[in-house]
């Protein structure tokens, strides 16, 4: 009899989500979806707002990542006020909101690293769900330590945005054409040269650590880590100018399977010319393609894996390092292994560090030519490499300084295939054929999620588990069997 | 004494506020010898396992879900506060109350410049799995009862701090005017 398994709440990101499976008479997996269950209408209310709001409106659709969010708008804002694109603010402009940016970045790649995935690799992708969380990590005498440090880790990151935004969570540092405060000594040499761990020096020792806690993990199971959920895909990702690794600033680049550039560094304020979405209507998030090459055959990845992909090189040396035999393992060509997503998310951590101690180095930063204005556009992108992958914001603003057009393409959207693609890899990897759906199951499905968006996760996940629930409906719809992660077990019929 | 029990959740928000309640970084451990918690992003926990004695709510209700899981939280906890301007008043998800849902709808998915000339067929999320949205977005104490409200967008975390030891404690705790303005 065929059935229908639904994992429900997935979690939120910018939305929530949830999983539905569909097993043929033969038991094998004839259908997946990710479906994203929440819709907020962003892209129509914002409009009649004053453009100057757009910064501090839009980050709170993300509490986990409004940085990311914050700048991409500023940034967008910057080309409505004539300060150009990137390269037209301040070098104390610019160099501030990197610092934000880079802050931002690690601390979220901390937080995805040690409070959701470290659970999985340090206890087993099959341990017992009531401790695989980062209390359970906590709690392991083993690992304690290792807890502490992420906590740490994340803090320093949020001291560093507290510093450049004025606040941790939903600050209000970059508007239109620059920052409004520049990095007062006191405040350098807190983050700089702060009590042991809060210091510079101390975060890029931590990130080399946590890289090699996963190189050593991966050591020890490379069959795993190589098999679960490998697929070829294109790759996306702003990338410097030179090609260099930058998560701030660019063109937008995009190499195929193979390496070979489908997208030759264009720049991204002509970005209606090379992407599309498709809307599907199980799902509210949309589905971004690249026009030339179709709805079919154009998706792609961002995100990590995606960065490293795209990048000739990554501009601070001991990440160039690790970066250089990070890409000798698959001989210099795109890497589509599904959990070195969390390799490269770590080099980027260390990457972060390096640039953030180098920053705060950095004179420009105390300051004073804070703000650029030039010659008023009706129309601005702005677009970002935030931590789950590249975030495009785009506005049209009238006469009067209202918003009249916005349209959004956030990092989740973009991982929207690739995820169902995970999804089902998964799912027939893990059920095709199984009479009976257990927990590690489910866990698998979430694993390949993670992997993908830290968001997705980390938003019901924040301090461990996300809660599933898996039903079991026969093809008249009915309910058969039912399990919550929880490892409550019902039977209804 | 047991320790007190402590539900979380996010409806309509942002996630920002539980990104704060980590804010307080070294003291989560600490948390954890306080109380223990049930029905939580942060755990396993799908569904209440026993009464709690505090629950956290971040945002408004956007979906019919949104509603029942209130409803849920205020059956399931002795002390209900709302945390942070979504769930005290709906906050920036709030800003669709003036217009229409289709209005919202049509323009995330026909009219957006990336997908008007892709839509030829005027394809609409509609299907069976996905939550029906509601009219408008509530707060949270036009749904059910509210205790307490938390201010701020999100509340600092050493607000969320004092609040959850206050009530531990069984103390009062001050609110100082500069976190009950609007940020
Ligand atoms: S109150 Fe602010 S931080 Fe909290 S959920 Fe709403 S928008 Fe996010």
């Amino acid at each position: 009899m065929s059935q229908k398994i639904t994992i429900s709440p997935v979690t939120r990101v910018e939305g929530h989500g949830k999983v539905s499976i569909h097993l043929d008479d033969n038991n094998q997996v004839s259908q997946s979806r990710l479906h994203i269950v929440e819709f907020r209408g962003f892209e129509r209310f914002v409009q009649g707002r004053p453009y100057w709001e757009a910064p501090v409106l839009v980050q709170r659709l993300c509490g986990i990542c409004p940085v990311s969010h914050h700048l991409a708008a500023a940034k967008a804002m910057d080309v409505i006020v004539g300060a150009g694109t990137g390269d037209g603010l301040t070098p104390t402009g610019e160099k501030m909101r990197r610092l934000m940016h880079y802050g931002q970045m690690f601390q979220s790649h901390a937080l995805h690293f040690f409070h959701l995935v470290s659970p999985d690799l340090l206890l087993g992708i099959d341990a017992d769900p009531a401790i695989r969380n980062v209390i359970g990590v906590a709690q392991n005498e083993n690992f304690q330590a290792l807890a502490v440090q992420g906590v740490m880790m994340r803090k320093y990151g949020q001291e560093i945005i507290k510093h450049t935004a004025g606040k941790k969570i939903h600050g209000t540092g970059a508007i239109p054409g620059g920052i409004n405060k520049n990095l007062s000594t006191e405040e350098r040499d807190l983050l700089l040269n702060g009590e042991d761990p809060l210091n510079a020096a101390k975060m890029i020792k931590w990130a080399e650590e946590a890289l090699a806690l996963f190189k050593d993990y991966y050591h020890k199971h490379r069959d795993f880590v190589d098999n679960f959920s490998y697929f070829p895909s294109n790759h996306l990702s702003l990338v410097r100018k030179d090609g260099a690794l930058d998560f701030y600033h660019g063109v937008l680049r995009a190499v195929d399977a193979e390496g070979n550039k489908i997208l030759k560094d264009v720049d991204y304020q002509h970005y209606l010319n090379y992407i599309a979405e498709e809307v599907r209507s199980w799902s509210y998030m949309k589905f971004p393609f690249l026009t030339e090459l179709g709805k079919e055959n154009g998706w792609y990845r961002v995100g990590p894996l995606a960065r490293l992909n795209t990048a000739d090189f990554i501009p601070s040396p001991k990440a160039q390092q690790e970066f250089e035999a990070y890409k000798a393992h698959t001989n210099g060509k795109p890497n589509n292994y599904c959990l070195h997503t969390h390799w490269a998310r770590l080099i980027e951590t260390l990457h972060a560090a390096e640039v953030i101690k180098d920053l705060l180095e950095d004179p420009d930063l105390q300051k004073d030519d804070l703000v650029v204005k030039g010659k008023r556009m009706p129309e601005g992108v702005g677009l970002l490499e935030a931590p789950r992958g590249t975030l495009f914001h785009h506005y049209e603003v009238n006469k009067d300084d209202q918003i009249t057009m916005a349209n959004l393409i956030v990092s989740t959207t973009n991982n929207n295939q690739p995820m169902n693609n995970a999804v089902e890899n998964v799912a027939k990897a893990w059920m095709n054929g199984q009479n009976e759906i257990t927990e590690p199951m489910m866990n698998a499905v979430e694993v390949a999620i993670r992997a993908y968006d830290p968001c997705l996760s980390c938003a019901t996940h924040a301090l461990g588990k996300m809660p599933l629930e898996i039903s079991l409906y026969n093809n008249h719809n009915e309910l058969i069997d039912q399990m919550q992660s929880d490892y409550t077990h019902t039977k209804s019929s | 004494m047991n320790k007190p029990i402590v539900a979380t959740t996010s409806l309509a928000g942002c996630f920002g506020c539980h990104m704060s309640l980590l804010d307080i970084d070294e003291r989560i451990l600490h948390l954890i010898d306080l109380v223990d918690f049930n029905k939580s992003p942060i755990n396993d926990i799908k569904k209440f396992t026993k009464t709690c004695d505090i629950g956290l709510i971040e945002g408004g209700c956007c979906l019919d879900e949104n509603v029942h899981v209130l409803q849920d939280f205020r059956k399931n906890c002795k002390i209900l506060i709302s945390v942070g301007e979504c769930a005290i008043m709906g906050g920036l998800p709030a800003m669709r109350n003036g217009l229409s849902v289709k209005e919202c709808l049509d323009e995330a998915y026909l009219n957006g410049p990336t997908v008007k000339n892709h839509n030829q067929g005027k394809v609409m999320p509609n299907d069976e799995e996905l939550p029906v949205l509601l009219n408008k977005v509530y707060p949270c104490h036009e749904v059910v009862k509210i205790d307490y409200y938390l201010p701020g967008c999100p509340p600092r975390a050493d607000l969320i701090w004092e609040a959850l030891v206050a009530l531990i404690h069984g103390n009062e705790m001050d609110l100082p005017y500069e976190v009950i303005k609007f940020d």
